[in-house]
C-alpha cells in the first residue's frame, strides 16, 4: 500500500441501545476516488455520515483518514485535517448574507477566526477565496442576498460552496439533490461532475441515477450492514442488489 | 445598510446628550448618567443575546463585582481611579472566565437557569460577606475621581462627559468586535452550531471567549456605576438588575448594538418618571415588554430594520 486511503473505515458499529443502526462497516476510499453509498430509507447511511464526521461517536471499530486514526478526535478537528460534510436538511446561517455564510467556511481553518478588531473587508484573500467558492456553484451574482431570501436550489448549491469553501480533501455530501426538481437536480449533477478531481467524495444520494451519474463506485448499505461494493456495473448487476434496492 | 443605521441613530443620541447636557437641571443630567452607563451594560450582554444567542440571566454578576472592586478599593484603601478600573475590569473577567466553564456546557433554558444561580451565587457573597461588602448595608460614600488638572468629576456635569466618552470607547469597540472575522463566527453560533462545527470550528471555545469579553464590558460599566451612585449594595447584583438588563436588550433590539443602548436609556427614563407616579412601575414595564413582543419582536430598532 504506497498511499494511505483517503478514508478507511475497518469494522465500523455503531448501535443504539438493541438496534444496531451500523453494523461492522468496512469501507476503504481511495484519495480521489468519487464513492456513492446508497441503500433504502433507514439502512444507516446518515447515521454512517454522523460517525465519519464525528457527530456521533462509535460504538466499535476504527476510521482513518489518510492514515492518520481519527475514531476518538471532536467533530472540528477532524473538519481541520480535511473531511468537511454537507447536510441533507439544508443547514445554512439563514439570517447572514450567502457572502457571509461562505466566509465563515473560509475563515474556519485560518487564525483569521480569532481576530477581533480588525474589519471583516480587510481579509481579502479570504473574501476572494469566498466569491471563488460561489462562482464555482454559481451563485456569485447572489452575494448580498440574504440566505433565507434563496430558492431550496439555491440553498443546495450554497450547501456545496460552503463545503468547498475549506479547501477539503475529503467531502460528504449528504443527499446534495433533496428535495430538488428533476432540472435543478440535473444542475447539482452537473455541478458534481465539475468539482476538482483531487477531492474525494463519498456521496449519500436518494436518486440512483444522480448517484451513479457521479460515482464510479458504489457501496450498497441495508440494514447497518454493507451487503455489496463495486464498479457501478456490477453493483447494479448484483442480484441481491436488484432485489432489496432496485425491486428489478 | 442596518448597521449603518443605527451607528447614525446612537450618534445623533450622543451629540443631543452631549449638547443639551449643560442645560439640564441636576435630577435629569443624573438620568442622562445612569441612561449611559446601563448603555454599556446592555450593549456587553448583547454580544451574548444578540451575537451569539446566548440569553445571560447572570449579568448583574460582572457588572457588580466590579462596582464592588471599586466601592472596597476607595473607601478601605483609598485608590485612585486607574488602580480601580483595572482591579474591577480584571475582577469582572475572571468571574466571567470562572463562570463561563461551568455555563457554556449548556443550551438554551438550561444556560439561563445556570446564569441565573451564578448571579444568584454573587448576590449571596454580596449579602453575607459582611466583613467585605458591608452586607445589606452595602458600601456608602464611595467619592468621585479626581483626575487632577480640570479632570475634577465631582461635579454632575465633568462626570457626565467622562462617562459618555467611556460608553462612547465601549460601543466602538464591541463595534469593532461584532463587525470583525470573530464577530461573524459568533452569529454563526447563534444561526447553526452544528453547521460550525462541520466547518471546523470549535465552538466551545467562541462561546467561551464571547462570555469572557461580555463580562469584561459589563464590567466596565460596573465601574462607572460605582463611581455614579457613590454606593454600592447587593441590589446592584440581584436578579432584578439581570433581567431588567435582559429587557433592555429586547427592548432595542438583539443583535444591533445601538438597539440595546437606546433601550437602556428609554427603560432608565421610563423607571424614573413612571414611579414619580406609582410605585408599581413593574406593572408598566411588564406591559411595554409584553407590547415589543407581539408588535415588535426583533426590538424598537429590529422594527424598522429592512432586509434584502
Amino acid at each position: 500500500m504506497a498511499e494511505p486511503h483517503a478514508l478507511r473505515l475497518e469494522g465500523v458499529s455503531k448501535w443504539f441501545g438493541g438496534l444496531r443502526a451500523v453494523d461492522s462497516v468496512e469501507l476503504a476510499v481511495r484519495p480521489g476516488e468519487r464513492r456513492a453509498l446508497i441503500g433504502p430509507n433507514g439502512a444507516g447511511k446518515t447515521t454512517l455520515f454522523n460517525l465519519i464526521a464525528g457527530v456521533l461517536p462509535v460504538s466499535a471499530g476504527r476510521i482513518t483518514l489518510f492514515g492518520d486514526d481519527v475514531t476518538r478526535l471532536a467533530q472540528h478537528r477532524r473538519a481541520a485535517l480535511g473531511l468537511t460534510r454537507t447536510f441533507q436538511i439544508t443547514n445554512l446561517f439563514p439570517s447572514l448574507t450567502v457572502l457571509d455564510n461562505v466566509r465563515l467556511a473560509a475563515q474556519a481553518l485560518t487564525p483569521a477566526k480569532f481576530s477581533m478588531l480588525r474589519p471583516l473587508g480587510r481579509f481579502t484573500e479570504l473574501e476572494a477565496g469566498a466569491r471563488r467558492a460561489l462562482a464555482a456553484v454559481g451563485l456569485e451574482d447572489r452575494a448580498a442576498t440574504t440566505v433565507r431570501h434563496l430558492s431550496h436550489g439555491e440553498q443546495r448549491q450554497l450547501e456545496i460552496a460552503l463545503a468547498l469553501a475549506g479547501k477539503p480533501r475529503v467531502l460528504l455530501l449528504d443527499e446534495p439533490a433533496a428535495g430538488l426538481s428533476h432540472a435543478e437536480a440535473r444542475l447539482m449533477t452537473a455541478l458534481l461532475q465539475r468539482l476538482d478531481p483531487a477531492i474525494t467524495l463519498l456521496i449519500i444520494e436518494h436518486d440512483m441515477d444522480i448517484a451513479l451519474e457521479v460515482a464510479q463506485h458504489v457501496t450498497v448499505l441495508h440494514y447497518g450492514k454493507v451487503i455489496a461494493d463495486g464498479t457501478r456495473e456490477a453493483v447494479k448487476a448484483d442480484p441481491m442488489v436488484r432485489e432489496i434496492y432496485l425491486g428489478a | 445598510m442596518r448597521e449603518r443605521r443605527g451607528i447614525v441613530i446612537g450618534l445623533v443620541a450622543v451629540v443631543v446628550a452631549a449638547g443639551v447636557a449643560p442645560l439640564l437641571s441636576a435630577y435629569p443630567l443624573t438620568l442622562l448618567t445612569q441612561a449611559a452607563i446601563v448603555a454599556v451594560l446592555a450593549m456587553s450582554l448583547d454580544v451574548l443575546l444578540g451575537y451569539t444567542g446566548l440569553p445571560s440571566l447572570g449579568h448583574a454578576a460582572y457588572f457588580g463585582v466590579a462596582a464592588y472592586a471599586v466601592g472596597i478599593l476607595t473607601t478601605d484603601h483609598q485608590r485612585g481611579f486607574l488602580v480601580c478600573l483595572l482591579v474591577g475590569l480584571g475582577l469582572a473577567t475572571l468571574t466571567a472566565a470562572v463562570f463561563g466553564l461551568l455555563a457554556i456546557r449548556a443550551t438554551g433554558t438550561y444556560f439561563l437557569m445556570i446564569t441565573l444561580a451564578l448571579g444568584m451565587v454573587v448576590w449571596g457573597l454580596a449579602f453575607r460577606w459582611v466583613s467585605m461588602t458591608k452586607g445589606d448595608n452595602g458600601i456608602a460614600g464611595v467619592p468621585r475621581p479626581d483626575l487632577g488638572g480640570p479632570w475634577n468629576l465631582t461635579a454632575p456635569l465633568p462626570f457626565f462627559y467622562f462617562v459618555l466618552a467611556g460608553a462612547l470607547l465601549a460601543w466602538a469597540l464591541l463595534g469593532l468586535l461584532v463587525r470583525s472575522s470573530f464577530g461573524l463566527t459568533l452569529m454563526g453560533i447563534r444561526e447553526s452550531e452544528s453547521r460550525m462545527r462541520a466547518l471546523g470550528y470549535n465552538v466551545w471555545l467562541h462561546k467561551y471567549l464571547a462570555f469572557i469579553l461580555s463580562g469584561f464590558f459589563a464590567g466596565f460599566a460596573g465601574v462607572f456605576w460605582a463611581y455614579y451612585n457613590g454606593f454600592v449594595s447587593p441590589v446592584d447584583v440581584q436578579l432584578v438588575t439581570s433581567v431588567e438588563t435582559l429587557l433592555m436588550v429586547a427592548l432595542g433590539g438583539p443583535g444591533t448594538l445601538a438597539g440595546p443602548a437606546l433601550g437602556a436609556a428609554l427603560i432608565v427614563f421610563l423607571k424614573n418618571f413612571v414611579s414619580v407616579y406609582t410605585k408599581r412601575w413593574l406593572l408598566i414595564l411588564g406591559a411595554v415588554y409584553i407590547g415589543v413582543i407581539l408588535f415588535a419582536p426583533r426590538g424598537v430598532l429590529g422594527a424598522f430594520r429592512r432586509e434584502r
